[in-house]
């Protein structure tokens, strides 16, 4: 019993007290001296990877399970909302087109069926049933020299 | 008028102010927002003063509300977004704190006039604009168009996303607007019901007890919903935001 409890005592406290620069909030002026801003992000991708893989950060999304109706309600609203917006700017558009352009009622007629189908994009997009845009190649390879 | 669920969200001009013929007036609208401002402002300033290694329970609230915008904001748009961090922090804080000063009894909620989230929409877009094409230039633009589609399908693909983009606005004011008039309005209805009711005698008080029950539930599930809104708005503008820093995809 007795060396037990004089290990305990040497050890250095380890009360989480003191500030390790690997956090999330790093990025206070005097934290990464001497390391440049490439090596600190190379340690916090690290981290966060680890504590990810180990369930210790829960993923982004998890939070809106209240109970069940909140988040079906919620559900509802998203969902529902998407579709109006589409079909709205859609109409919205085939109307300023009519007015300026004299098309009518051609422009209406159009743009109201393609806001119909932005409408149904939005929805698949929002419930995760089709990718998110992903853009054009060029813009990707571009991003990769870009300085940031 | 005390039955009216509508009554709540009437504007009244307490300053009346016309300049030029535009109505400029200050309403109970305008001081719940500058309310909402100063009391953000009042309890970070007054939270985080102290700034003890060992956070008091006050000073961990704000830096869990910092913790959670960084996260949130780093996991969608990258460390490149984090130049938008205050704006996406001060947008986060004003709904929230909007939305919760409107679960006070007799308070007004700014939140659910869709002009104020409107505007905070058009905000968050308009950023997105500004930024992209100051960034990136013209190839902003490959945006609207997704890769590994046939040429001819792209003249009916672009205008469906051109017009997905646009509505984006107004599916984010739409949502935060209609979430908290909804539940707004359904709180005083059951409440209504629960004077309506007990006005009938012993039988009606007893037939009161269920939708008073209710407004109990109501009230919780609508704190949930004021700080859920808040969060959705949050992580919609770090996507949105996403999309100007990497117009590429990731």
């Amino acid at each position: 019993m007795k060396p037990r409890i004089q290990r305990v005592k040497d050890m250095p406290l380890a009360t989480g007290n003191d500030p390790d620069k690997s956090g999330s909030v790093g990025d206070t002026p005097g934290a990464g001296r001497g390391l440049t801003s490439e090596e600190l992000e190379l340690r916090r991708r690290n981290l966060e990877s680890k504590l990810v893989s180990k369930g210790a950060v829960r993923k982004a999304g998890s939070e809106d399970k209240g109970t069940e109706t909140a988040s079906g309600v919620a559900q509802a609203m998203k969902l529902s909302s998407e579709f109006i917006a589409g079909v709205l700017v859609g109409a919205g558009l085939g109307w300023l087109a009519d007015r300026f352009l004299g098309t009518s009622p051609w422009g209406l007629i159009i743009l109201l069926l393609l806001g119909f189908c932005a409408g149904t994009l939005n929805i698949l997009r929002s419930a995760g049933h089709v990718a998110e845009n992903q853009g054009l190649d060029f813009s990707k390879k571009s991003d990769h020299d870009k300085p940031e | 008028m005390s039955n009216d669920p509508i009554h709540q969200f009437h504007i009244a001009q307490w300053v009346p102010l016309h300049v030029g013929g535009v109505d400029l007036s200050f309403t109970n609208s305008s001081a719940f927002m500058v309310a909402t401002v100063a009391v953000a402002s009042a309890f970070l300033y007054l939270t985080s003063s102290n700034r003890g290694l060992i956070p008091t329970r006050l000073q961990s609230v704000s830096e869990m509300a910092y913790e959670f915008v960084a996260s949130t904001l780093r996991e969608s748009a990258g460390s490149a977004g984090m130049k938008f961090f205050p704006f996406v922090f001060s947008l986060f804080m004003f709904v929230l704190v909007a939305n919760m000063l409107g679960m006070f009894p007799y308070f007004f909620t700014i939140t659910s006039q869709i002009i104020v989230t409107f505007a905070l929409a058009v905000l968050v877009i308009g950023t997105v604009l500004v930024y992209g094409f100051a960034k990136h230039g013209f190839k902003f633009l490959g945006v609207f168009v997704p890769s590994g589609v046939p040429g001819p399908l792209l003249l009916l693909v672009v205008p469906i996303e051109i017009i997905s983009f646009l509505s984006r606005p107004i599916s984010l004011s739409v949502r935060l607007f209609a979430n908290m008039l909804a539940g707004h309005i359904t709180l005083k209805v059951f409440a209504g019901f629960v004077a309506s009711l007990s006005a009938f005698g012993a039988v009606g008080i007893g037939g009161a007890i269920l939708p008073l029950a209710m407004t109990v539930a109501l009230t919780g599930l609508e704190f949930l919903v004021a700080f859920l809104q808040a969060y959705v708005f949050t992580v919609l503008t770090c996507m949105y935001l996403n999309d100007a820093v990497h117009p590429g995809g990731h």
